[in-house]
Order: C-alpha cells, then sequence, then structure tokens
C-alpha cells in the first residue's frame, strides 16, 4: 500500500473490494501458469513423438471431434494423449476470465447488490453456453 | 514457408515470433494479439481459422496473466466491466458465429482496417475527459458512478453516453470473436471517448474484459473444432513468455519509440492482409 492514506478500497461500499481482487489476481496468475505448464508438458511429449512430415496448416481441416467438447477433451487428457493434455491446458486457461466472473457473482452476492448478481449470471450463464453447446455444427 | 520445416522446427519459429510479438505487445500496451493473426497467415502461411483459433487462446493468457498487475494498481470498475461484459459476450458470440459463415478472404479484409485503425488509435494518447460533468440517469440506476484514487486523493468520475458506450462495446465483442482478437482499441474508444472514463479506469477495465470477451469467442471456436493444440501450443507459450519478458523490461523502456516502431509494422501488416483478402490469397 505505498499509495498512502488513499491508496486502499476503491469505490461502492464494498469494505474488502480491493483485497477481494487481489486475491483473485493472484488467483488468475497461478491459474495461467497451471495451464501453461500442463500445455507445456503436453507440447514436449507432442514433440518428442513427432516425425519429420510437416504440419500442414495451409488446409483447414478442423480438429477430430475428441479434440473439440469439454468431456472429450476431459477423457483424452485422462488417457494421457499428448493432444488431449495440450487441449486441456487451454481449458484451464479458457476457465480462468470465467472463475473471475464466478466470483464476481459471490462478491456482488455479499454486497447485497443484486441486480449486478443477475446481470453478472447472465454473462456467466453465456461463457457455459458457449464452451457446452454454441457452435456445434 | 513452413513447407520445409518439420514438426519440432516449425513450432520453435513459431514460438519465436510469438514470444516477440508478446513482449512488444506488452511493451506498447497494444497486446500481442493483434500481430499473431497476420504473423501466422501472412509469414506461416497457416489458415486464417486455425491463426485465429491460437490468437484467442493467446489473448485470454495475456489478459488473465496481467490481472494482477493491473488489480494491485486498483482503479478497475467492476460494474462498468461486468455491465458491459453484456454487450461484449454477445458480440463475441455473434461475431463467432458469423466466422463460420464469411468467405476468408473478407475476414481476412476486416482484419486488415481494424489493424489499421488500432495502428492510428495507437500513435494518439487521449486526453482525460474534463471534470465536473453531470451525472447521466442510466449511470446513476446502474450505479456505474465511481472514483479512483489520484496523487490529490479520491477522484469521483460520472459515466457518461451509457447506451453508445453499450453499443460499441457490442461491435467490440463482434470483432474479437470474428478477428480473434482483444480488441483493446475499440474498447478503449467505447469507455474513454463515449462514456467519458477516465483512461487509467478504462484501461484496467478493459484488461479484465478482454479476457472474458475472448472466453466466450474461444468456447466456440474449440466446439468448431478451430483451435488446433499443435499450433496454439507454441502460441499460447511464446505470447506468455514475451508478455511476462515486457512487464518486466517495461520501466527502462523507450516506449514511445517503440509505439512509433510496433505502429508502422501493424500498419504494414495491415495492408498485406488487406491486399491478399482482395486476392483471393486467404
Amino acid at each position: 500500500m505505498k499509495k498512502g492514506e488513499n491508496g486502499g478500497a476503491v469505490v461502492h461500499g464494498g469494505v474488502d473490494d480491493k483485497s477481494v481482487e487481489l486475491f483473485l489476481g493472484k488467483l488468475l496468475r497461478w491459474g495461467v501458469l497451471l495451464a501453461a505448464l500442463v500445455v507445456f508438458v503436453g507440447g514436449v511429449w507432442f514433440l518428442a513423438e513427432s516425425n519429420d512430415v510437416p504440419q500442414n496448416y495451409r488446409t483447414f481441416r478442423g480438429e477430430p471431434a475428441d479434440l473439440r467438447a469439454v468431456p472429450q477433451i476431459l477423457h483424452e487428457a485422462m488417457v494421457l494423449r499428448p493432444l488431449g493434455l495440450i487441449q486441456f491446458g487451454l481449458l484451464l486457461l479458457i476457465a480462468t476470465p470465467v472463475a473471475r466472473v464466478l466470483f464476481s457473482v459471490l462478491g456482488f452476492a455479499l454486497e447485497r447488490d443484486w441486480m449486478y448478481v443477475v446481470l453478472t449470471l447472465l454473462v456467466l450463464g453465456l461463457l457455459v453456453y458457449t464452451l457446452t453447446s454454441g457452435g456445434a455444427s | 514457408m513452413n513447407s520445409q520445416l518439420n514438426t519440432v522446427e516449425f513450432t520453435l519459429v513459431v514460438a519465436l515470433g510469438s514470444f516477440v510479438a508478446g513482449m512488444l505487445g506488452s511493451l506498447t500496451g497494444l497486446g500481442g494479439g493483434v500481430v499473431i493473426v497476420p504473423l501466422l497467415t501472412l509469414v506461416f502461411g497457416v489458415d486464417i481459422r486455425y491463426a485465429i483459433g491460437a490468437s484467442l487462446v493467446s489473448v485470454i493468457a495475456t489478459s488473465s496473466g496481467a490481472a494482477a498487475a493491473y488489480l494491485r494498481e486498483g482503479y478497475s470498475n467492476m460494474r462498468v466491466g461486468m455491465f458491459l461484459e453484456i454487450a461484449t459476450t454477445v458480440g463475441a458470440v455473434s461475431g463467432a458465429f458469423l466466422a463460420g459463415y464469411l468467405h476468408t478472404s473478407i475476414i481476412a479484409i476486416v482484419f486488415g482496417v481494424v489493424l489499421l485503425y488500432s495502428a492510428y488509435a495507437s500513435t494518439h494518447t487521449l486526453a482525460d475527459p474534463p471534470e465536473g460533468m453531470a451525472p447521466d440517469r442510466i449511470a446513476t440506476v446502474l450505479r456505474l458512478d465511481a472514483s479512483y484514487p489520484t496523487a490529490d486523493g479520491l477522484k469521483f468520475y460520472h459515466v457518461r453516453r451509457v447506451p453508445l458506450g453499450f453499443g460499441l462495446m457490442y461491435v467490440a465483442g463482434v470483432l474479437s470473436g470474428l478477428l480473434g482478437i482483444g480488441s483493446g482499441a475499440v474498447k478503449v474508444l467505447a469507455m474513454d471517448q463515449a462514456m467519458k472514463i477516465p483512461f487509467k479506469v478504462s484501461t484496467t477495465t478493459s484488461n479484465f474484459m478482454i479476457g472474458v470477451t475472448a472466453a466466450a469467442s474461444a468456447g466456440i471456436y474449440l466446439r468448431r473444432g478451430y483451435i488446433d493444440p499443435g499450433l496454439a501450443m507454441p502460441v499460447m507459450l511464446g505470447v506468455l513468455a514475451g508478455a511476462l519478458v515486457g512487464a518486466k523490461i517495461l520501466p527502462g523502456a523507450k516506449v514511445r519509440t517503440l509505439r512509433i516502431v510496433f505502429g508502422v509494422v501493424i500498419a504494414a501488416l495491415a495492408v498485406e492482409m488487406i491486399l491478399q483478402g482482395v486476392r483471393g490469397k486467404l
């Protein structure tokens, strides 16, 4: 708190806004580092098993079904397939902002700000929708 | 270019390029995402859909990774962020769906235009809004007005023109979902220019919003099969490492010169994207 007497909580009635946010910031950073670690391990494994055939990203084929949906990705990671591990790490990464929105719901609920509990739940619902049923073709 | 490289070489070269993009993005405050798609498509010949998928992932990594540093500053306005997040996530979903129907050449051209705007916006720093403005009715109902700490104590501000800001945020969301970028430039336009939110508050709030918006798009891209693990891996790790190093050396860096150089690079990439798009090559 080197900002002196005014460096404390910002705004709106919530006394512990600041400390909650700091905790969240650390949580997010650990989430990102964990995701990066999983991606890295999966990546090294993937490269170790790769052959000399060049990767072709010029033509778009789309990923196979087992690397698209959440349950399949979890399964691929559980049986320790390298690409499944990478995809699981990416899923962890996508989950970090979702977690932050989830904690915001709790934060607004603690402040008894029901209007913002509803608005935040709306955002959370949209995020869950895109991960579970959005865009399936 | 990737035709001669095997998987290991390709991965390492992409990781290196992403590292540089992440470092420049963090030093200039533009984010690494804006150059990842041109880098992958123009330099490495990657299909633009795979490139956008990988870029989205890196945008989330830099947003969440930088959150701790931003939150320590204590300027973000969670109510403004969450309210506008409704517009950006709905926009992101629209944009991601649109990406499935538009021809890749059109996506490339739109990308180039947005990139040009970002380059232009990066060289123009905006002045903080004047003080003592009247409160806005919608902002009052939504309790968006707040304060932030300055050297002279807490400074209160009123949030203005909420519908315009909300509409611009929807556009930012569409662009993010369509192009796989953070749309930081449009978000700043909405919050600084339209809603008259002080610069320090808008940048920190924007960082949080970028991650949530990108997560909404990423969910759809993942389910569509646009996120390739073999490509997203070096991009995400490279951009993240670059952003962390960039943040470490930021205090001693000549940011102004860097901004101009990066702005020129972005403008050149933008023109190339548009040309390739018009020729139907992307």
